[in-house]
């Protein structure tokens, strides 16, 4: 109600005059955009998604790319090297690589604007027609203005938000599909205002229309709309159900006229879609801070070696006359720049190549993710795809999943499995028709060949004609249900309000008992091979209340007969004591619930000529009650619900996807917590959240209700706390269920509104407050809950509660659903995951990754996830240390060297031991490293915990690894340090000098860490293998190229180590060195490795130890088909996705056509009102 | 080709794209770590002796000459304003000192490794670059051009500040001076005296540095190294050469000669030897020393117990740690598996 307030001051200044194109670009609806240049303030339809053009694209992802504080930081460093008095390393050796991080991640900006502009292009080139000039003309989207009026056809998508004027249907009705905005998919219906339904059929009176709209201005509601219209001086209301949302679709309507109101951005769906967020993982983040940790750490060291060279210039060095340089500079000054020349001494520390090297692993790990065939789907030919190649670590730390419902976890198809007929259950598996074979449906020209149902005993018990009541049943299933029908050149097409009543319905054809027609006041229908028509005397309509719905027929021999279809609980209360079989059908009831079936009692009841006659009159007075109509109505519909006779039982499954319960079962021993958040009603949702076994029967739900209560009571003690104690908030919260045991939550958006608006109300601090701990409270609450399920929430709610969950719990997210009203969601969470494959695309566009099945969830975190995760933080902490090893080198030397900066190792090796010494081992453990492989990952779940507790990245590990690089690096300078003091060659020349120093400085780094990497990995390939060795190799061969004889007498300044690798190379002594250099650095941690394993052995390590037992073991498994009958429940699977309205749709007439003539032997009526 | 088309986004099946390449999965077992501990400690150990041993075996005489006290031969010369001070050291052995034997001059706390002293010189000019002799290189300064602007060639601080004391050794025999012959041949690396320092191929060699000066410490321009042999003259003077590749540490060696000749062709017989020095390099400004060190060495070089000592201690550790390892798992190897 808020939006609407504010809304309300604004509501005159959005006005669209019709067929004048001109009016809206007056000046009193101009904007200012930028300094004098003026726009107006509709927007063209053309949609920009793209964020470059070719003049733009170099200089905003430069100034984007420099916004990195990284690449910031690479800029500053290399603008201080060509400072001459401060450089210390040659400019190149940060150029280089900055340039070739820029280019790679400019490449694949410029790859995926690309994808943008195709796609705005080819949506805003979409024809459609556009009434100029007096006609039609066909038109191109991006041309459509507000004001225009435009003609769609059916199929067509709806090009922006447009006001319904007219249609091809009676009364312009319009129906459109709304799967984009809502994921839903079965059919709504929209209408014309009455006056313009009269007054503009034609093409040159829509030509003449000149009507004024003032509306609300653009916003993001899907579910309101308000405005008038002004024309020919008088107003008309307009709401939402006058409206053409952009994003749907037309259906079953040849032609509709309508006016544009909001065009381009400021449609709905646009407003909708909500910003895109740069997503970011928790370890960019951590790997974030760091970086800046390093930075300071930098600073620190670079000051106190800038101190030290003060100090020692002071001591020595203004007195060595050899050092003399000719600058009359003070020590403090020279120690002044001597800070700067640490800093880009010491610059190795915060390591350039991480953030390209992390996005060239992440870019592996997502192709692997694409290549993975057991996420290619071959039904649809949908592989799985990362769409975002960033997020992939974090797919390893997912605690909290959202899934939608409807075409996530179930395939939104209703198939009518079982019933039960007077106490006898038909459509059970038995082991006679072993072979599978479907019932033949040939012997039925109106079959739907698509219908399949396996028990052939049904067919010919009806075939049979023996049983009355199968003949009863089926007979009320076609006619008992608000299903409209389409004749399609030889075939019915029946669009249903709700997939369950089509799939009654459609059983009922197929079992010869066609649904041929309905006007207002009949129904006529084809019991196998006779047309009957029925008179239609009156439509109980369904409700959530009421659970039912009834339909009173006369009978061609005039027979009145109420039939009746409704959940279990509330039929069964309104049975006759005379109906039979209620025990049995009791009991086949509990079995479809255990099966996790939907069921509907179907019953029936005579009703005779004066009894309906008395019900009637009652009926007429309460459908004109002023006050509380429905209440009435309600009442009313209960006089005569009653004394029903119990035909049977319906059941129909809602498919699950394959797979489903067992990955919900899996995700959740991994400690992952399931959230569903689906649009559909409470029984719906609650029977899937069975069937899927997200809900178990040992578990104690929870509603809505009861947890206000428990709310309530728990903000009540808060503020009954004294104010003093509010130091100790710290304390653990009393769990909000004491007793032991599962429990589960089913919650309404309604009732989530209070909480999920909450945090958005800034209108007071004390408002913010209540709301901000209402939102801990029911979030804690709600993660006591081993299951979640959230029914009737928008798009906007599935958003809110992601976020709240994000928001208190700090944990880590993942969205996954296929349909347009899942964008929020998907763009809210850390990961958004979109089901591919489906007809709407939406939430595959907004997702970070795509697959087709959601089954692929279980591989997509517990392989790719935590492999991923693995990977990336042995990557980093690895990559860390490698680069303090290297690095902190200088800093030992700078003790000896009198603090000038003077490097430990040749420029050139500097240059490029990120580059080729030390990287590829480590990206191809950030690449292919597995602990275990595959099928253990899946098997053991637990293996998932230590990513959930960010265990193996964080500032405890950094500090290991900085740890080990300052050993590392004091081990590789202290030891040549020690073995170097005094000594001279075998040949008598003294090998102390610099070169020979960093040669074997260099060479013991080198294969340190080499080795380093190879105990690291664990997943030894033969490009392992090759990498570590080929690295070593590499170094060897490059620096006996660069300190050769030719390359010296070539470039004589550049490169200036000649010889130094053969002479220093040729002494035992220095090998000796190398190699005890080596040992002392890898041995402890050997030591300290094998030590923890043995005594704190992780979930991992004690995998990995059986690991080939465990291979073996899963070699062998032959699983036995899971075969299992849970206890019986004693709950309702009543579950039935249909709204109430659709009744007085039909009663009203306004839907149905003229009868056709063959049929049409009965009063042709074009009266649009039904009388009682 | 409908097949083809229906699976058309199939990803492929091979081991690298479906992550099963063969591999091998290794394990730090105590079967491996522990033994491996024990190899290396043993090899560590047996390597750890050899050093020592070898390292005791070696001679070093090692003579401190700067002059700091009173009472030392080469305290007079101490004084900067001495000019062509001569001082003479005595020693005596009393036993051979086997050969060949070295003869090093050392200095301590220089810091040759100063990263702006180690960047003042030319490459290009040390390579014989005419070009860069009449103008030598930026860094230089302030020995690239001296006060009449004239280039200064070999440029930079690190030629400028070239070691010139010298030094000749007399074995007393008898009451009189035999002078020990020095082979100051080869005491350069081959590279740095055949390829990376070049004299420009004009003779004679003096007419290259038309137009230049030499450094201004020095007391001869570089092509009067050493006339008498043009392979030793200029920028490829032996001296020269081993004063260029500049020491790692402040607290260095430096080769100066040999003594591989005549009658001291297998070491120094006991005996008195007295050490002239012409001592010309200042050092006491800055606290720094000057010795001479006499040395044998054996196929690891010189003397350095460092390594040898390092190698005991860790593999003695590894072989205690191996120990350690083996109790902590045979404590822990049957934990309880859930």
């Amino acid at each position: 109600e808020e939006a609407s307030l504010s809304a309300e001051p604004r509501y005159r200044h959005w006005k669209v005059k019709a067929n004048d194109r001109a009016y809206h670009h007056l000046p009193e609806f101009q904007r200012k955009v930028f300094l004098c240049i003026k726009k107006s303030k509709y927007s063209g339809n053309a949609i920009k998604t793209y964020k470059y053009n070719v003049l733009t694209f170099l200089p905003l992802n430069l100034f984007e790319q420099f916004k990195r504080a990284a690449n910031l930081y690479f800029l500053g460093l290399l603008i201080l090297q060509v400072i001459p008095q401060i450089s210390t390393l040659p400019w190149y050796t940060t150029l280089v690589p900055l340039v070739l991080v820029l280019s790679i991640t400019a490449m694949k900006d410029l790859v995926d604007d690309l994808a943008r502009h195709r796609m705005d292009k080819e949506i805003n080139n979409r024809k459609c027609e556009v009434l100029l000039d007096g006609r039609f003309q066909e038109s191109k989207w991006r041309h459509i203005q507000v004001g225009d009026v435009v003609r769609l056809k059916k199929n067509d998508f709806i090009p922006a938000d447009i006001l319904l004027l007219s249609s091809s249907n009676p009364n312009s009705l319009c129906y459109v599909e709304t799967a984009e905005l809502d994921g839903e998919t079965n059919l709504k219906f929209k209408m014309g205002l009455r006056v313009t339904d009269e007054r503009l059929q034609e093409e040159s009176q829509l030509a003449r229309f000149d009507a004024l709209i003032e509306c609300e201005e653009p916003n993001n509601r899907l579910d309101k709309f308000t405005g008038t219209m002004l024309w020919r001086r008088e107003r008309y209301p307009l709401d939402l159900d006058n409206m053409l949302l952009r994003g749907c679709k037309i259906r079953n309507t040849d032609f509709c006229h309508g006016l544009v109101i909001f065009a381009g951005a400021d449609t709905k769906i646009m407003r909708n879609g909500g910003k895109t967020r740069f997503k970011r993982t928790k370890i960019d983040e951590l790997m974030n801070y760091m970086v800046y940790t390093i930075f300071v750490l930098l600073i620190l060291v670079a000051a106190g070696l800038a101190i030290g060279h003060t100090f020692w210039y002071e001591e020595i060095g203004s007195k060595a006359w050899y050092l003399y340089d000719g600058k009359d500079e003070d020590a403090s000054y020279r120690g002044f720049l001597s800070f700067w020349g640490y800093i880009i001494v010491l610059n190795t520390m915060v390591p350039i190549s991480l953030y390209v090297s992390v996005e060239v692993i992440r870019l592996g790990q997502s192709k692997f993710i694409n290549w993975d065939l057991q996420m290619y789907f071959p039904e649809k030919d949908t592989p799985a795809k990362a769409r975002t190649t960033t997020l992939n670590e974090q797919l390893g730390q997912i605690e909290y999943i959202f899934s939608d419902k409807t075409g996530t976890l179930t395939q939104n198809i209703m198939a009518f499995k079982k019933c039960t007929i007077s106490g006898q259950t038909y459509g059970v598996f038995t082991f006679r028709d072993s072979q599978h074979r479907p019932v033949d449906f040939s012997w039925n020209r109106y079959a739907d060949r698509k219908f399949q149902f396996m028990d052939h005993s049904l067919v010919a018990l009806i075939r049979s004609r023996k049983d009355k009541d199968a003949l009863e049943f089926f007979k009320l299933l076609s006619l008992c249900h608000t299903v409209m029908v389409e004749q399609k050149e030889d075939d019915l097409v029946y669009q249903a309000a709700s997939p369950d009543e089509g799939a009654l319905v459609t059983a009922a054809r197929n079992f010869g008992y066609v649904f041929l027609s309905r006007t207002q006041d009949t129904i006529t229908i084809r019991e196998m091979d006779q047309e009957t028509t029925y008179e239609m005397l009156a439509l109980l309509d369904f409700n959530s209340d009421r659970k039912r719905m009834s339909i009173i027929l006369r009978a061609p021999d005039g027979r009145i007969r109420l039939y009746c279809k409704g959940a279990d609980t509330v039929i069964y209360e309104r049975l006759s004591p005379n109906s039979r079989h209620k025990q049995s059908t009791q009991d086949a009831l509990d079995r479809f619930a255990n099966e996790t079936l939907r069921t509907l009692c179907l019953c029936y009841r005579d009703v005779s000529r004066d009894e309906y006659d008395a019900w009637a009159r009652k009926h007429k007075d309460a459908s004109v009650t002023m006050t509380d109509r429905e209440a009435a109505l309600d009442r009313v519909y209960e006089q005569i619900e009653n004394n029903l006779m119990l035909l049977g039982a319906t059941a129909i499954e809602d498919k699950l996807q394959d797979g489903v319960p067992e990955t919900i079962a899996k995700l959740a021993k991994a400690d992952i917590k399931i959230w569903v958040l689906t649009g559909d009603k409470k029984e719906t949702a609650e029977n899937i959240g069975f069937s899927c076994e997200l809900l178990t029967d040992d578990m104690q739900i929870h509603y809505g209700e009861d947890i206000n209560e428990k709310l309530t009571v728990r903000q009540a003690n808060r503020r009954n706390e004294p104010l003093s104690s509010g130091r100790n908030r710290k304390k653990a919260p009393e769990p909000f269920f004491p007793q032991p045991g599962k429990n589960a939550l089913i919650i309404t958006g309604g009732w989530l509104v209070s909480f999920a608006q909450g945090p958005r109300r800034p209108r007071c601090g004390e408002m913010l407050q209540v709301g901000r701990r209402a939102g801990i409270d029911f979030v804690d609450m709600a993660c006591e809950c081993e299951a979640v399920i959230c029914c009737r929430v928008t798009p906007k709610q599935k958003a809110n509660v992601v976020s709240l969950v994000k928001k208190y719990k700090k944990a880590v997210t993942l969205s996954i659903g296929d349909g347009a009203n899942d964008v929020n969601m998907i763009k809210t969470a850390d990961i958004g995951v979109g089901i591919s494959g489906q007809e709407g695309m939406q939430a595959v566009m907004s997702s970070d990754y795509a697959f087709a099945q959601f089954r692929y969830l279980q591989r997509l975190l517990l392989v790719h996830g935590r492999w991923s995760y693995i990977r990336m933080c042995k990557f980093l902490r690895y990559f860390f240390y490698k680069n303090f090893a290297f690095t902190l080198v200088h800093f030992w030397y700078s003790f000896f060297s009198g603090y000038s900066s003077q490097v430990a190792y040749e420029d050139w090796f500097i240059t490029i031991y990120n580059v080729l010494y030390s990287s590829l081992p480590v990206l191809l453990v950030g690449l292919l490293d597995q602990d275990v492989n595959d099928k253990l990952s899946l098997k053991f779940p637990k293996l998932y915990l230590p990513g959930q507790q960010g265990l193996l990245f964080n500032y405890k590990n950094f500090f290991i690894s900085l740890f080990h690089g300052i050993f590392t690096s004091l081990i590789i300078f202290f030891i040549p340090y020690g073995a170097f003091l005094q000594t001279m060659g075998q040949d008598g020349e003294a090998p102390s000098d610099y070169q020979s120093f960093a040669v074997v400085t260099a060479s013991s780094l080198v294969i340190t860490v080499n080795l380093q990497i190879s105990l690291d990995t664990s997943y030894w390939t033969f490009v392992n293998c090759f990498a570590v060795l080929g690295s070593i190799a590499i170094y060897f061969g490059i620096m006996f190229d660069i300190h050769s004889a030719g390359i010296h007498v070539i470039f004589p300044s550049i490169f200036t180590f000649t010889g130094a690798a053969s002479n220093a190379l040729r002494q035992p002594y220095l090998w000796l060195t190398i190699i005890l250099t080596v040992g002392i650095s890898l041995l402890p941690v050997i030591c300290i490795q094998f030590l923890h394993k043995t005594i704190w052995p992780s979930v991992g390590d004690k995998v990995q130890r059986h690991r080939k037992k465990y291979e073996m073991e899963e070699e062998e498994k032959k699983k036995p088909p899971a075969f299992q009958r849970g206890q019986r429940s004693r709950r309702s699977a009543y579950a039935f996705s249909h709204s109430r309205g659709y009744a007085d749709l039909i009663s009203s007439g306004r839907s149905i056509r003229r009868r056709p003539a063959a049929r049409g032997e009965q009063k042709e009526t074009e009266t649009l009102h039904w009388n009682q | 080709m409908k097949e083809q088309q229906e699976t058309a986004n199939r990803p492929d099946n091979t081991a690298f794209t479906q992550q099963r390449l063969p591999a091998w999965q290794p394990m730090l077992s105590a079967g491996i770590v522990i033994p491996g501990f024990v190899i290396i400690g043993l090899a560590f150990i047996g390597i750890g002796i050899a050093l020592f041993v070898t390292s005791q075996n070696i001679q070093v005489l090692e003579r401190d000459y700067t002059g700091v006290e009173n009472n030392s031969p080469c305290f007079k010369c101490s004084d900067p304003s001495t000019k062509n001070c001569v001082c003479k050291l005595d020693f005596s052995l009393d036993k051979l000192f086997e050969g060949p034997v070295f003869f090093y001059y050392g200095l301590s706390n220089y810091f040759q490794n100063y990263r702006k002293y180690g960047v003042s010189r030319d490459d290009r000019q040390l390579s014989g670059r005419l070009d860069n002799f009449q103008s030598p290189d930026e860094g230089c300064v302030p020995y690239q051009y001296d006060a009449n602007n004239k280039p200064i060639v070999p440029c930079g601080s690190v030629a400028n500040s070239l070691f010139n004391d010298t030094f000749k050794l007399y074995q007393i025999v008898n009451g009189a001076r035999k002078l020990v012959p020095f082979d100051g041949k080869g005491i350069a690396w081959w590279t740095d005296h055949n390829v990376k320092y070049r004299n420009p191929s004009i003779t004679p060699l003096k007419n290259a540095f038309n137009g230049t000066v030499k450094p201004t410490f020095w007391s001869k321009p570089a092509y009067e190294l050493d006339p008498s042999d043009p392979a030793n003259n200029g920028f490829v003077n032996q001296d020269f050469l081993v004063w260029m590749r500049r020491a790692a540490l402040p607290d260095f060696r430096k080769l100066y000669r040999r003594i591989t000749e005549g009658d001291y062709k297998n070491g120094l017989p006991a005996g008195n030897y007295s050490l002239e020095i012409a001592y010309n390099y200042p050092v006491l400004d800055f606290d720094g020393r000057k010795k001479v060190v006499f040395s044998n060495v054996s196929w690891m070089g010189g003397k350095n117990q460092f390594l040898g000592i390092a190698y005991l201690v860790i593999g003695s550790l590894c072989v205690v740690m191996s120990i350690v390892m083996l109790i902590v798992y045979a404590k822990f190897k049957f934990p309880d598996e859930e």
